[in-house]
């Protein structure tokens, strides 16, 4: 039997391990929940020009600050009226559409500082795993001391100092977010060089292409996986910190973090913008949490 | 012990150094600076200015002197703030905050650990579950949410508690008052009370699961000294490598409540100095910041290698 033919046989029978955490994963309700919900909050933000008969820019000075039309405990406020759904912020902007344009920019920065990070973490670390003795040494040495630095002081500083830029605020978000990944991704190298499968494969004469292919990749990803969802809301996090601080993103565009901070600056007449944006974000952290969770329980090898 | 101690003190020296030259530099690199202005200054003004505060030299020599002036503890003088030092700002701001954050430390552990022991003394049971839950929500709500949240509901709505009307003061500091400390030290505290629960309870049910444990209640002791003298004692040893991360957390947190509750410590000058480019102020807060946490840090491997017999010293 060729080695392909046996591959084919093997595979046919075999659990895979994503099979096994595909039905371990369905099985993990809050996880499915929270896979649903943030589903539903992306597609919302995708087409957020459809829902809404206002654009996210559109001042109009005859509803400021209004409650929507369903809020109960407004006595003596304005009534935004029509499809106003979630009222509008204090220059007679719809809130529904601004949380969904806000979502955009906070879901898109998750994304693209989690990449960032996980493009350098994988290969920082993957690099030190393989590479092994003084260089490992030397490439986690620098690790640590960067993990003992007040890093978000530093992106403070740099929004402050660069004016807000956007694309910069990815890059710092994501450049500081690499180093767990890259702990990860080095210590299951590194473990995994030495594993009897790994040495069986070999001596079955595997390529080295076709073990890191079907061994290591499978192996590392799982971790992997579970920490990038769970960076995904520790960026969202800081970019609304900086948002909530005046160092985000600038008018007219808006992220939940500046929409929190107009909220809370006129929580006492307009609550309700205060309280959409804070509970998209909440719902989006606390979804991601769960997947996150769910991830780690589907895929930790440990378990089975 | 001291060697062990010393050894650990002097590796803060470069971390230390790495903070001061990334901050220096980085505030440097951007266009703009401390004088900027919308109304055009003369330029021989302008020169002078910069003179005064010896910005005409090149950057590198700055930064040469600056490091010579730490070597002194001397921030130099505020660039925004004008007729204050550095030093002088610190010295009113530090003891706020030190105050805020001693106390929500505080907080964060008595109701973390209580928390976290309740939970695991009733390992998957609904009191474990509504345990974990709140923990849950400490950790992911952000402080920039839970502000305005508990302000609007206990400071401006007002709740009424075992027949008292309670209206906690929205904002300011008042010498710290309890009244005025209750709201900031709550939000502050909560996402490490999240943290500190989880840490404890798995600790202790690891605890409670060991031989020594088995041992103790087999010869009888009855059970909650079983968990006073024997289990709490190891279950606690984990929470103290977090004490530094801890104060991490809080350092960040109290940016964002030092300016929702207006209060006058370190954090709004870092936020603010940012923003002004007050190179000195922030660079002097930085130094602060970095300090706290290395201290931390420093504090809890030493007392991990007190409490844990099994750490040794010489490495």
């Amino acid at each position: 039997m060729s080695v392909a033919a046996f591959e084919t046989v093997v595979e046919v029978r075999g659990r895979s391990l994503w099979v096994d955490a595909r039905r371990r994963l369905l099985r993990n309700r809050a996880a499915i929940a929270g896979i649903a919900v943030l589903a539903t909050i992306a597609a919302m933000a995708v087409f957020a020009p459809l829902l809404s008969a206002y654009r996210y820019s559109d001042v109009d000075y005859s509803t400021i600050s209004c409650a929507p039309d369903w809020w109960p405990w407004a006595a003596g406020v304005c009534r935004a009226g029509g499809t106003h759904w979630f009222g509008t912020d204090s220059l007679g902007r719809d809130l529904f559409v601004r949380v969904l344009f806000g979502a955009r920019i906070s879901l898109s920065v998750g994304l693209i500082a989690t990449l960032v990070s996980l493009f350098i973490g994988v290969g920082y670390g993957a690099i030190a795993g393989f590479a092994g003795g003084r260089l490992d040494a030397f490439m986690m040495r620098f690790v640590d001391l960067l993990f003992s630095l007040p890093y978000i002081f530093l992106v403070i500083i740099l929004m402050a100092v660069f004016n807000r830029n956007f694309f910069l605020m990815f890059i710092a978000i994501g450049a500081v977010e690499w180093l767990t990944m890259s702990r990860i991704v080095r210590g299951q190298t590194l473990s995994l060089r030495e594993k009897e499968f790994i040495e069986a494969a070999r001596a079955a004469g595997v390529s080295a292409s076709g073990i890191v292919r079907r061994h290591i990749v499978p192996n590392v990803v799982g971790p992997v996986v579970v920490y990038v969802t769970l960076t995904v809301p520790s960026v969202i996090l800081a970019e609304s910190f900086l948002s909530f601080l005046g160092l985000g993103i600038q008018e007219p565009m808006t992220s939940w973090g500046v929409l929190i901070s107009e909220g809370a600056a006129q929580m006492e007449s307009a609550p309700w913008a205060l309280f959409f944006p804070s509970l998209f974000m909440a719902a989006t952290l606390f979804c991601f949490n769960f997947i996150g969770d769910g991830l780690r329980d589907a895929l930790d090898p440990k378990d089975r | 012990m001291f060697g062990f101690a010393a050894r650990r003190l002097l590796s803060a020296i470069p971390t230390l150094f790495a903070i001061v030259t990334l901050a220096f530099f980085m505030m440097r690199l951007a266009p703009g600076g401390p004088f900027d202005s919308a109304r055009r200054l003369p330029p021989e003004i302008e020169r002078n200015i910069a003179a005064a505060y010896h910005l005409d030299k090149p950057i590198f020599g700055q930064y040469v002197d600056y490091l010579a002036r730490l070597a002194h503890f001397d921030f130099g003088p505020s660039f925004r703030t004008r007729d204050f030092t550095v030093s002088q700002l610190i010295a009113n701001g530090l003891p706020v905050s030190l105050k805020l954050g001693a106390a929500a430390l505080a907080v964060a552990i008595l109701f973390g650990v209580a928390l976290g022991i309740a939970a695991a003394l009733r390992q998957n049971r609904p009191g474990d579950y509504a345990a974990m839950a709140l923990a849950m929500i400490g950790i992911t709500l952000p402080t920039f949410v839970t502000a305005p949240i508990l302000t609007l509901i206990f400071g401006i709505y007002g709740v009424t508690l075992f027949g008292v009307a309670l209206t906690l003061p929205v904002g300011g500091w008042h010498d710290g008052a309890l009244a005025n400390m209750i709201l900031p030290v709550t939000v502050l505290a909560l996402p490490q009370i999240g943290i500190v629960a989880r840490l404890v309870r798995g600790s202790m049910i690891e605890v409670l699961h060991s031989n020594f444990v088995r041992t103790a209640r087999a010869k009888g002791l009855p059970g909650h000294l079983v968990i006073v003298r024997h289990a709490l004692q190891a279950a606690l040893l984990p929470l103290v490598s977090y004490l530094g991360p801890a104060v991490a957390g809080l350092l960040t947190g109290s940016l964002i409540v030092e300016r929702v509750f207006g209060i006058p410590g370190i954090g709004r000058y870092f936020v603010e100095g940012a923003i002004n480019r007050d190179y000195t102020l922030v660079l002097g807060v930085v130094i602060c910041y970095a300090a706290f946490v290395i201290a931390f840090n420093l504090l809890a491997d030493l007392l991990y290698a007190a409490l844990d017999p099994r750490v040794s010293y010489a490495r």
